[in-house]
């Protein structure tokens, strides 16, 4: 154990060199950082938004919605199929999962199952097919029913998740928040993390919205006030809060949609000096948008975003070269908001902020500071102690230490990983913890040393003995840490992260580097005694 | 040459005459912290029961009287105001919003609002909303990872000891956990996700602690062959006390500074690992111990390995 070939000195101590360079980034400025090579300077820790100030919300997608978009999207195609077919039908019912058709001839069921199963889209499969439908039909006595599969649902779930995700980060990227980070988190939720923004109020009104905009004909023949809508149309209110009139009543076929849009930007009218949105469409888009404003030239045409009618301007001509104008009463924000909504495009299904955590910068840099100070201050306690027990070997013990410190830093570099609060609080504690190795070989070797042993009996006793109950204390330790950031959800895990590398580290420096360091002493002074 | 010893080298404290005493004592805490935790209850923090914390700093010394007044007349439930740090620095709790997770917003935008036009100048440090079913799922994961850590480390003591060894630490951290469970609800400060992952690093602290002294028994079972266990116990203890202490020291010096400078969420954290600190050390001497004693008197000398496998290695105590 006393023994250290010249390669093994050599590999120890260029594990410490290593530590040291692979932490120097983080205290670079970043114009130095900027004149190295990227592979080098990119080894930072990253500060977490409770260290350096930042909006951390977790938005969860309404899935209730997603799959009703569905089933009303099945209503309409069947009702389509059907008539083809010429399949008659009394009534085509929504359900949670599915759809229930009553048959005016039961007779023709087998017609209608036929019809239905047309509807379904293979779902899996590669390019040789063995995809599986996502509908389940079947028939009993007059009704035909066609359900939703549980896979379809969940891989439904999945793409307005994935979907859902590149619209956020599209709104967010128009909004010019620096490095955000948005993941997927669990089946139904996304992360969104805004580095340095304090007041994340126009972030989560933009991500709040859905922004699903449509252009509809209006029914000007029925009353908006008459409480049902006639089929085939929706009473819906109006955006602008009773100005001209509050609700209207709006045919459900969508002339045009706003995912043909492909521009849109906020504006003066420089007539009357409202801000407005103008809007561009795709080729398809404009052509439609050209047939129907041809095809209805002096009937109102409803704007409506989120089911909510914007405005329903009057048709003055036909409108063919593809752009338009929003109008409705904005404010220079609206416009600008509505525009960035427009652009991105609408997410697939609402999204509601389950959980916000703010933290201010100054708030973060009092809390560097404060994580700082008590490191130090805590390793400065730990040192006083250790030189004050065990002299010389508390010292090693020290400077072990401080290359444990370097090490973790190292190590949280190189992985880039999120220094959080609790992470300093973990990198504390750690410190307290590796220690307990240097405490129990030093008290061994006094034991044996007290026994009678000479210098190299006691303190290769001292280290063989120390060895197993170091291993031992320790794993468990880390045990515990590997549960906490499984289960732990955000800065939690840091804690663990940092003191599990505290810990495992603590097991070269506190062992393998101190006995390095007390060997190399114990060969070079010849001690009479040992100074534990 | 000057060395700080914690206890003289030679001390032979008989620990296992108190062996009674120390139980006793350890559960009846425990009992009455099971009882504190069931009245008055633990004080739950956002992450756990949901709600809203928002951290303000006023220009001037913070008027309390007349914030609470205000924030009252929101009618959000009872809202909860504290100092923190300074003066000026405000603490506002409210209790979870009815309605689902989209109220604590509304909620929480509507206090930040309020603050402002209230007392113009005052800047938002810090704001934590959050919902009813991240607050459900957080509190199922952490005493998941509680449970599990529990039983993770009687295998592990299981595996590498013998089974009273870890029967005897499962005991002891029953005993420690309930207490620090009882700590929290007697000075009411707030159970969240920091409090979990402080009772896990109280636990692998206090597993750690009794590993060594353990280590030190097995070690001494296999030595000292004739003698009574009781007085093996005593010894083993005895023997790594400057140890036990010192590293009890070493920790305790490490997270002193957090318990003074650690901010909101980092000093009830110091605070509760300090409590936990002290509490695991002398459960590894007046629990660990008597209860290993209890389970292993006739039964611990016979199943030791060495004894059987190396009979001729007995070399006089």
């Amino acid at each position: 154990m006393l023994y250290f070939p010249r390669w093994k000195i050599f590999l120890i101590v260029a594990i410490c060199v290593l530590g040291a360079v692979v932490t120097l980034p983080n205290f670079l400025s970043r114009e130095t950082l900027a004149s190295l090579p990227g592979w080098y300077a990119h080894n930072r820790i990253n500060l977490g938004l409770d260290l350096r100030g930042g909006s951390h919300l977790l938005l969860e997608v309404d899935m209730g919605a997603v799959i009703r978009d569905r089933v009303e999207g099945l209503v309409d195609s069947a009702r389509t199929q059907l008539r083809t077919d010429n399949v008659g039908y009394t009534a085509i019912n929504a359900g949670e999962r599915g759809i229930t058709v009553q048959l005016r001839d039961p007779a023709q069921a087998d017609t209608a199952v036929r019809a239905l199963r047309q509807l379904a889209n293979t779902i899996g499969g590669g390019p040789l097919g063995g995809g599986q439908p996502d509908l389940e039909v079947a028939s009993s006595g007059g009704a035909v029913t066609a359900t939703l599969s549980e896979i379809a649902l969940r891989e439904r779930a999945t793409q307005a998740v994935e979907q859902s995700i590149e619209i956020v980060r599209r709104r967010i990227d128009e909004t010019g928040v620096n490095e955000p980070t948005i993941a997927r988190q669990g089946s139904d939720r996304i992360l969104v993390q805004l580095p340095g923004v304090e007041d994340p109020d126009r972030v989560k009104r933009l991500l709040g919205t859905t922004a699903k905009m449509t252009f509809r004909l209006v029914d000007v023949n029925a009353d908006p006030t008459a409480g049902r809508a006639p089929p085939g149309t929706d009473i819906l209110p109006s955006a602008e809060g009773g100005r001209t009139q509050t609700a209207y009543v709006i045919r459900k076929k969508v002339e045009v949609d706003g995912a043909n849009l492909t521009n849109a930007t906020a504006g003066n009218n420089p007539q009357t000096g409202e801000w407005v949105v103008n809007f561009e469409f795709d080729s398809i888009g404009a052509r439609r948008f050209a047939d129907v404003t041809r095809a209805n030239v002096g009937r109102p045409f409803a704007i409506v975003l989120d089911n909510k009618v914007i405005s329903a301007p009057v048709i003055r001509e036909p409108i063919t070269g593809g752009r338009g104008q929003i109008s409705g009463s904005f404010t220079a924000a609206d416009a600008n908001d509505l525009a960035v909504l427009l652009r991105a495009g609408a997410l697939p299904a609402p999204l509601k902020v389950i959980e916000e955590r703010t933290v201010g910068p100054d708030l973060g840099a009092d809390s560097i500071r404060a994580g700082l100070m008590s490191v130090v201050i805590g390793f400065v306690l730990v040192c006083v102690y250790m030189v004050a027990a065990y002299g010389l070997f508390g010292a090693f013990a020290c400077l072990a230490l401080f290359i444990n410190i370097l090490l973790t830093m190292a190590a949280l570099s190189m992985l880039n990983a999120t220094l959080t609060l609790p992470g300093i609080a973990g990198i504390l504690l750690s410190l307290g913890l590796s220690v307990d190795a240097n405490i129990l070989i030093n008290e061994r070797i006094r034991e044996e040393a007290r026994k009678g042993r000479g210098v190299f009996g006691a303190m290769e006793a001292g280290f063989g003995r120390a060895y197993s109950t170091i291993i031992d204390s320790n794993l468990t330790t880390v045990i515990k840490m590997a549960l906490l950031f499984i289960f732990g959800t955000g800065a939690i895990k840091g804690f663990s992260v940092t003191i599990s590398f505290g810990i495992l580290i603590s097991l070269f420096t506190a062992t393998v580097l101190v006995r390095l360091m007390m060997v190399s002493w114990v060969r070079n002074a010849r001690p009479a005694a040992l100074p534990v | 040459m000057f060395r700080l010893r914690l206890v003289p080298d030679d001390t032979k404290i008989p620990f296992m005459r108190g062996r009674y005493a120390g139980l006793i004592v350890s559960a009846l805490l425990s009992l009455a912290s099971i009882v504190l935790f069931f009245h008055p209850g633990l004080n739950y923090g956002i992450d756990f029961r949901g709600g809203i914390v928002i951290e303000a700093r006023t220009p001037q010394a913070a008027d309390f009287a007349s914030l609470r007044h205000t924030l009252n007349q929101l009618d959000m439930g009872q809202v909860q105001l504290q100092e923190f740090g300074s003066p000026q620095d405000v603490l506002i709790r409210l209790e979870r919003q009815p309605g689902d997770d989209a109220a604590q917003q509304v909620a929480a935008d509507k206090v930040r609002s309020t603050l402002a036009s209230a007392v113009p100048g005052t800047t938002v440090r810090r704001v934590e909303a959050v919902g009813a079913s991240i607050s459900g799922e957080l509190f199922f994961n952490g005493m998941l990872a509680l449970g599990l850590a529990m039983v993770a480390m009687l295998v592990y003591i299981w595996f590498r000891f013998e089974w009273q060894f870890g029967a005897g630490a499962v005991a002891t951290l029953v005993l420690d956990v309930t207490k620090i469970v009882g700590f929290y609800a007697i000075t009411g400060m707030q159970f969240n996700l920091t409090a979990v992952a402080a009772i896990l690093t109280i636990m692998g602290y206090s597993v750690n602690d009794k590993v060594v002294v353990y280590d030190r028994m097995r070690e001494n079972l296999r030595i000292y062959k004739k003698m009574p266990l009781r007085e093996l116990i005593d010894r083993s203890i005895n023997e790594t006390l400057n140890r036990t202490l010192g590293t009890s020291m070493c920790t305790l010096l490490s997270i002193l500074p957090l318990a003074f400078f650690g901010g909101e969420a980092l000093q009830d954290f110091g605070i509760v690992l300090i409590f936990g600190i002290f509490l695991a050390t002398s459960s590894s001497i007046f629990i660990a111990a008597p209860i290993l004693l209890f389970l292993g008197e006739n039964r611990l000398r016979r199943n030791a390995p060495a004894e059987t496998a190396a009979p001729a290695a007995n070399p006089t105590p």
